[in-house]
């Protein structure tokens, strides 16, 4: 993972070299709306992101959308803003298609808003915006509208980015927290964790035997290859992001009224992200994730699911953790390792690594 | 990390239930000192598996929940009104004190760190020359080498602006004051594997001889706390009160000579206030006269009255073992870690946390107060 994810940043790079400027660092004129403004988009950002919507230049985009439509926003904040494995450009972009992909939407377009704190390196920036382009392109969504804004230093922090994203139902799709039944089975799409620990190594200079890279990707890939052939036989999608896998999973159980079991044994998670979890006393099940999505599926095509999942890019390491079952309603309940049984909860705040 | 899966192995996990099943004849009183344990034993599933005669209560090693409200207060106090540079582990930072906690400070702007190390501190330090920088040195004995560590390191930098609020505390005087007091129900130890790391076996010896409980330095996968446990067991049941070490794959004897070195070369024992269990004598490190410019409670001089604790927490009788979470009419109602009355409901390696996050009976409770 981490040569390919190297390679393509290289590439991207070559494909998409840095204009020359007049300035290196972004001010608060960059924000103004005047001439500025028009230098910092004209110099290649427009150029990079380029579409037939974004040519018009209109203040808004003008869509034509046919049948029950999905749409979905969401903010990037994070620290840092580059870290192994991508930069926030790419998450802002994932994300966002990554929630339409969970509403079994196919993604079609992005908005696209910068609030930049001045001081940020225009380098810094034509990267994000880079990889904005990229992510976009894999996912095959159009960013149609946008905005960019500049605050005084200290007012934010290097940059922020909300995107938000429209998408057309899979035709196929049945997904509905109502649909979710004693018997279901619940499958991961791939190793959880992983970009938590990712941007906690960089955060706290932690460093391993070869980096471990955030996995952000766009799912509905993934989503859409299993939408195609099995349809309604997928009850529920969730991508468990922030608060992790388990409380995604209790939030789940409390919404359906239905218990949920999980096997520890069964949760695909990486070697390197388990020992960083042990070292900085993590319980994966609340680490962050990104680059990967929970399905609740009938218990008949559970095992065809993950076969297909694994067939795929981005699928590799999918797996059925657990099912929905009738006893102990609204709660989460884990066999661990060495089969005990314990509650899984909702995480309260943030986890804060302990001292011994 | 792969040397961790043999002691998370179900199978022999299994064995050593069996054999505690099969030993057991009649109901015991174990006690793990250690919080890290306590979690393990939750998290694990493990209390469900334990056949009924053997009763697990939770001791006091949990060094958040038992570092003094009057040290948070002085904490907080010196990140708001001196401008230090306050750097702590993190899971202090939720810990009520009597106004408020190191997090609640944090949120409304003062410079609260969160690091893995207190060397990372002293580097803070001597990034900031122009400011003071505080680590809340907070511990047992495993931590207390890197805590001494740092100032050692600060002195040799020669920082002026480096100073550590000292909170350390011991497991043998503990023990000891449990084992004194006339209401204490326990009968076994699992004494905490990573102290002996540090500080060998020696000092348990007396406790062992003078009060006739068999104590067993025990490790923290699953896999140790049930041998742990087997071990006490089987002494209890011939009657038998000896040190027994667990955890030998860790745990030397003689411990770690160069750790303990630095750790008296920069620290005394002291008397030590036990949040929830009153002071307990020559219990604590505290800094010694020749790095006293490193002590944060002589540099700044703060002076902050003790504030009364909340009369509704029991977290006292909890890590005396005399009851347990459950045992709190507040506990999962009025004392939930989003809004919690005592520290172990929000120590990673509080009892009442534990509790609270891995047991199902945490929802009965909350369903009943609704």
């Amino acid at each position: 993972m981490s040569t390919s994810k190297n390679a393509k940043k290289i590439e991207w790079q070559l494909q998409c070299p840095m204009p020359k400027l007049d300035f290196e660092v972004i001010t608060l004129g960059h924000g103004s709306g005047g001439l500025l403004t028009h230098r910092l988009l004209e110099s290649g950002v427009f150029e990079l992101l380029k579409n037939e919507q974004l040519d018009r230049r209109h203040d808004g985009a003008l869509l034509h959308l046919q049948g029950p439509t999905a749409f979905t926003t969401d903010s990037f904040v994070i620290s840092p803003i580059f870290f192994p494995g991508g930069n926030i450009g790419e998450l802002a972009v994932n994300g966002t298609v990554n929630d339409l992909a969970m509403c079994g939407a196919i993604p079609r377009f992005l908005s696209l808003s910068f609030i930049i704190e001045e001081g940020l390196r225009m380098e810094e920036f034509w990267d994000i915006v880079v990889a904005i382009k990229f992510a976009a392109e894999a996912a095959g969504v159009k960013i149609v509208t946008g905005d960019t804004k500049v605050v005084e230093r200290g007012k934010g922090d290097k940059i922020f980015v909300n995107t938000t994203g429209i998408g057309t139902l899979h035709p196929r799709a049945k997904i509905d927290l109502g649909r979710v039944g004693v018997g279901d089975k619940i499958i991961v799409s791939g190793n959880v964790a992983t970009h938590g620990i990712a941007i906690m190594s960089v955060r706290e200079g932690l460093e391993f035997e070869t980096t471990i890279e955030s996995d952000t990707q766009p799912l509905h890939h993934l989503v859409t290859a299993l939408l195609d052939r099995f349809g309604p036989d997928v009850h529920l999608l969730r991508d468990p992001t922030r608060g992790g896998l388990g409380t995604v999973l209790t939030e789940i159980a409390r919404e359906v009224g239905q218990g949920i079991e999980l096997h520890q044994r069964d949760l695909p998670i990486d070697e390197q992200v388990r020992g960083a979890c042990e070292i900085l006393g993590l319980d994966p099940l609340y680490v962050a994730n990104e680059g990967i999505f929970i399905g609740i599926v009938a218990e008949g095509v559970a095992e065809e699911v993950v076969a297909e999942l694994r067939g795929l890019p981005g699928g590799a390491e999918a797996a059925i953790i657990g099912e929905v079952v009738a006893a102990h309603p609204r709660q989460v309940i884990l066999t661990s390792a060495i089969g005990g049984k314990r509650v899984v909860n909702m995480l309260v705040g943030e986890q804060l690594p302990r001292i011994c | 990390m792969k040397y961790l899966s043999e002691y998370r192995d179900p199978e022999l996990a299994q064995r050593y239930l069996r054999e505690i099943e099969k030993t057991v004849t009649r109901p015991w009183t174990i006690m793990e000192v250690c919080g890290g344990q306590t979690h393990s034993l939750v998290k694990n599933g493990i209390l469900n598996l334990l056949p009924p005669e053997v009763n697990m209560v939770h001791g006091p090693g949990c060094p958040v929940c038992v570092t003094p409200l009057n040290l948070i207060d002085k904490a907080v106090y010196l990140a708001e009104e001196k401008d230090v540079i306050l750097c702590s582990y993190g899971d202090m930072l939720r810990v009520p004190g009597s106004e408020k906690s190191l997090l609640e400070a944090k949120a409304n702007g003062a410079d609260i760190r969160i690091l893995y190390s207190p060397l990372e501190a002293v580097k803070i330090a001597q990034e900031n020359p122009d400011r003071e920088v505080v680590f809340f040195a907070v511990g047992f004995e495993t931590t207390a080498p890197a805590n001494a560590l740092s100032v050692v390191h600060a002195q040799r930098l020669g920082l002026d602006n480096y100073a550590i609020l000292a909170s350390h505390v011991l497991v043998p005087p503990a023990i000891e004051a449990l084992l004194s007091d006339e209401e204490c129900l326990v009968e076994g130890f699992l004494a905490a594997g990573h102290v002996c790391t540090i500080m060998g076996l020696e000092e348990y010896f007396p406790l062992v001889d003078r009060f006739g409980v068999p104590i067993v330095v025990t490790g923290f996968e699953p896999v140790d706390i049930l041998q742990g446990i087997l071990m006490v067991v089987q002494q209890l049941e011939r009657g038998e009160a000896k040190l027994e070490n667990q955890y030998a794959r860790m745990v030397r004897e003689g411990g770690n000579p160069k750790a303990r070195e630095t750790i008296y070369e920069v620290f005394d024992i002291t008397d030590r206030m036990w949040r929830g269990m009153d002071v307990i004598p020559q219990s604590g490190y505290g800094v010694c006269q020749a790095y006293q410019k490193f002590d944060a409670q002589r540099k700044f001089s703060v002076d902050i009255p003790e504030a009364p604790e909340n009369a509704s927490c029991i977290a006292g009788d909890i890590m005396k073992g005399l009851k347990k979470p459950f045992h709190c009419p507040n506990f999962g109602t009025h004392c939930k870690p989003e809004n919690p009355l005592g520290a172990p409901m929000v120590s990673s390696e509080g009892a009442c946390a534990a509790y609270y996050h891995f047991s199902d009976r945490i929802h009965q409770i909350e369903k009943q107060s609704a």
